[in-house]
């Protein structure tokens, strides 16, 4: 019957005429992935997307009985991992799923900064996404200690004293996080409202620009693969191509994460108490594991600066050379190509291996 | 009238050359009038988000009693609540009583007596002290403990500020 097929390009062409998305639909057809070996690294910002869209969930969900009181905090979390249905589930996604996000923005950065797809245009997308993941990182260091048990207390009383060391700020900066002179209800409902509120809308505005500028300029090209000529240049449509393939890595992702949900369900510590003696054994999460174990390994004093000191500034320092390689490595000197790799293999090993002994220390 | 002129029509070609018309006159006003906004909403902003201590806060805890002699045995260590600060007393072999902060100077976790190596320690980052004089021995602390006094009155161990 023909008015089968004429009713769908109606209501199509009626929201057409309403939304204008033509030519964004025009464009997702249009735009092309290039197809080369390292093509699959292309599909960790999406995994990434499908993690954030699980925490935004069971954020949520989480929210409906956690209660951000010194009192209630853990009481909470131990009702929604035993007493509340399916609250273990939606937990257990939630606090494997920051993980698991963290992990393949640690993939993207990586696979970004080594196909040197921060070179020009993309110096800005770059730099949002090292800020992206600064977020992302700050959304496991408030999220940590909301649970209130005894390991987090003293991760987040670590972290603070760590930004209390910045220099000029940091002491005033430690107390605005804090709320005052000690870790208690203050700082519980300071990182809840970071978490929950102020985190999310600048991940979701930066996200946006992120995003925006990886749109317009397309997907970047390795050097090895921009210097072949056009006729061996492969490449696939983004819609419907690389989209369902897209889908496809989606679902497997989510599969590793309820895998991971119905194996390991994640459980919770002991209560905090502020004046007890820290746990042995205690470690903070593995993505911070690498700097703990090298302020391990800092000596108490450097000639006549404390070690911290001279430990936290090294960190940043590492930080700051890889968020500004776009304005050292443009592209146009070999030597410094070559360097900036040797650079990111070297930060890489280094947090590889600080990682692993620091998990069996 | 030159081309950066707005082109109102009501000023003189000569106050349109230089290129500052009224246009971006009016634009760089905006942008310091936001700027000030700025600068005065961040005050108020900083205010309210700066903890506030309270007099009940502030009051110091001058004294704590601790506990028993034979609540101690030679060797051992106990954390206690000192005010809002926590604390540790050291009974060393040698019979004598120690106290200090518990809050390690390398990143402020809370240390413990360890009584396998008669030694306090912190199981952040592993530093060592001295069990009898609080001293950094080992691992990153770059400071000593902060001391405190005990005083053994009778049966009574009582720990105050030194």
């Amino acid at each position: 019957m023909s008015s089968g097929s004429v009713k769908p390009n109606k209501l199509l062409a009626w929201l057409d005429e309403r939304t204008k998305l033509e030519p964004l639909i025009h464009f997702a057809q249009k735009k092309e992935v290039p197809l080369h070996n390292h093509s699959y690294w292309y599909y960790m910002g999406g995994i990434a997307m499908l993690f954030l869209a699980v925490q935004i969930v069971t954020g949520i969900l989480l929210m409906v009985y956690y209660v951000p009181d010194l009192e209630n905090a853990h009481a909470s979390i131990l009702k929604i991992n035993s007493q509340i249905d399916f609250g273990w589930f939606f937990r257990s996604l939630h606090s494997w799923g920051a993980n698991l996000m963290i992990l393949v923005l640690f993939f993207h950065l990586f696979s970004t900064y080594f196909m040197k797809a921060y070179r020009k245009p993309r110096e800005l997308t770059w730099l949002t996404g090292i800020v992206l993941l600064a977020l992302v990182l700050g959304f496991g260091f408030t999220g940590y200690l909301l649970p209130w048990d005894d390991v987090s207390f003293f991760a987040t009383k670590i972290g603070l004293d760590i930004s209390s060391k910045v220099p000029l700020i940091g002491t005033a900066l430690a107390q605005l996080l804090r709320g005052g002179d000690t870790i208690g209800q203050a700082t519980l409902s300071r990182f809840f409202v970071i978490h929950v509120a102020a985190l999310p809308l600048l991940l979701m505005a930066l996200l946006g620009v992120h995003l925006l500028l990886v749109q317009n300029h397309g997907m970047s090209e390795p050097t090895g693969f921009k210097a072949l000529p056009a006729s061996e240049k492969k490449y696939e449509k983004f819609f419907p191509d690389f989209f369902y393939n897209d889908v496809l890595v989606w679902i497997l992702a989510f599969n590793v994460l309820a895998l991971l949900v119905a194996w390991f369900p994640w459980g919770i510590g002991p209560e905090a108490d502020p004046f007890a003696a820290a746990p042995i054994g205690i470690k903070p999460e593995w993505y911070f594991l690498s700097m703990f174990q090298f302020l391990k390994f800092v000596p108490s004093m450097i000639g006549p600066l404390e070690g911290e000191f001279v430990g936290v500034l090294l960190i940043a320092g590492v930080g700051l050379i890889l968020a500004l390689v776009p304005f050292w490595d443009k592209g146009d000197d070999e030597g410094r190509s070559k360097l900036a790799t040797a650079f990111g293999i070297a930060v890489l090993a280094a947090m590889i291996v600080l990682t692993v002994l620091g998990a069996f220390s | 009238m030159s081309d950066s002129c707005g082109g109102c029509g009501s000023c003189e070609e000569k106050y349109c050359e230089g290129g500052t018309d009224r246009k971006q006159f009016l634009r760089g006003v905006v942008g310091v009038f936001a700027g000030m906004w700025g600068l005065v909403a961040a005050y108020p902003l900083y205010l309210y988000l700066k903890p506030a201590v309270s007099k009940a806060e502030r009051t110091t805890v001058e004294s704590v009693d601790v506990g028993a002699v034979k609540d101690f045995p030679l060797g051992t260590g106990k954390n206690f609540k000192f005010g809002s600060m926590p604390a540790l007393l050291t009974h060393t072999k040698d019979g004598e009583f120690h106290a200090f902060s518990a809050i390690c100077t390398h990143l402020g976790c809370t240390v413990q007596f360890r009584d396998d190596m008669q030694k306090i320690w912190c199981a952040c980052h592993g530093g060592c002290y001295d069990a009898a004089t609080g001293k950094n021995i080992s691992g990153p602390p770059p400071k000593p403990l902060k001391p405190l006094k005990v005083t053994v009155a009778g049966d009574k161990v009582t720990v105050s500020r030194a």
